[in-house]
């Protein structure tokens, strides 16, 4: 097949968002709950809580995004295909 | 949709140098805010009138919010972290006016932004602790991880740009392939999502700046 290279590339980029979404999404997921978790029991610390949980959210969800650039790279900036 | 999110849209050229379409648009935020600043300080009194206190309530806000965050006098970073917050809100919120596209969404925006805080973390961490000083907190836990720490300035300022952009780049793509395959109606529950995400983003890139300045400069002096 001579435009292989370009359907290994889509199939790459599927992978990666795919795959490298589950992690980051059961990650938030503990961190939600726990977060929950904590704000029942003392939800005077809800403020605090909330902004450090944003900021932990933002650190993990960036794993998902990094996989969502490296199939953009692959689908839009392949630097193997023409 | 076809186009490449990586590539700048070239709008024209000013002699040699080519002006892309988020530059456009951040030139005309920089209007629109200065403007309102203008418009509300223009009288500004004891006694202000609604614009003016709306500012005001804007600005000790955000000094309460990042006093919590640097346990520390926020004046001297409001500056640089107000405008941030403010130039982003601004900047995440013109994807719901037709025909604007948010500058955040193509990857200059951010990556100047995040080279502006990437450069202000040194700047802040150097005067308030001095040069030497400074510099011993890459050896800190350990000389062995000299390597570990300088590698983490520079990925966390990097993952600092890919967050901003990544985000606001996969929502435009979200809203073009429901647009696309859906229609009129369905893409507004996702422009509302959007509203939100840039609220979010705004609010996750200034503290990220904040937690940085906040761990350079250092806690323990000052109140």
């Amino acid at each position: 097949m001579e435009n292989s290279l370009q359907i290994w590339s889509i199939i790459g980029a599927a992978a990666a968002v795919s795959f490298g979404a589950i992690g980051p999404a059961l990650g938030e997921g503990r961190a939600i709950a726990a977060a929950m978790d904590a704000i029942a029991r003392q939800p005077e610390s809800a403020a605090t809580l909330s902004r450090t949980l944003f900021v932990g959210l933002a650190m993990i969800e960036t794993m998902a995004i990094y996989c969502l650039v490296i199939a953009l790279l692959l689908l839009y900036a392949n630097p193997f295909v023409g | 949709m076809d186009a490449s999110p990586l590539a700048p849209e070239i709008l024209f050229l000013v002699g040699p140098v080519p002006i892309s379409r988020p530059v456009v648009t951040t030139w005309v935020i920089m209007i629109a805010v200065v403007g309102l600043c203008r418009l509300g300080t223009r009288r500004a009194g004891i006694h202000g009138g609604t614009l003016q206190t709306v500012l005001e309530i804007t600005v000790e806000t955000m000094a309460d919010q990042l006093r919590d965050i640097l346990r520390r006098d926020p004046w001297p970073f409001l500056p640089l972290l107000g405008t941030l917050f403010v130039f982003l809100v601004f900047a995440n919120l013109t994807t719901v006016i037709p025909g604007m596209k948010p500058p955040t969404g193509h990857v200059e925006t951010p990556a100047a932004l995040a080279a502006i805080v990437f450069f202000s973390v040194h700047f802040f961490g150097i005067r308030s602790r001095g040069a030497v000083d400074y510099a011993a907190r890459y050896l800190k836990p350990n000389p062995v991880l000299l390597p570990l720490n300088v590698l983490a300035e520079i990925t966390r300022t990097f993952s600092l740009m890919i967050r901003l952009f990544g985000n606001m780049m996969s929502h435009e793509f979200v809203i073009a392939i429901v647009v696309f395959m859906a229609g009129l109606f369905l893409p507004i529950p996702f422009m509302l999502l959007g509203i939100l995400i840039g609220i979010i983003q705004a609010y996750i890139f200034t503290i990220l700046a904040a937690v940085f300045i906040g761990a350079a400069v250092g806690n323990g002096e000052g109140g």
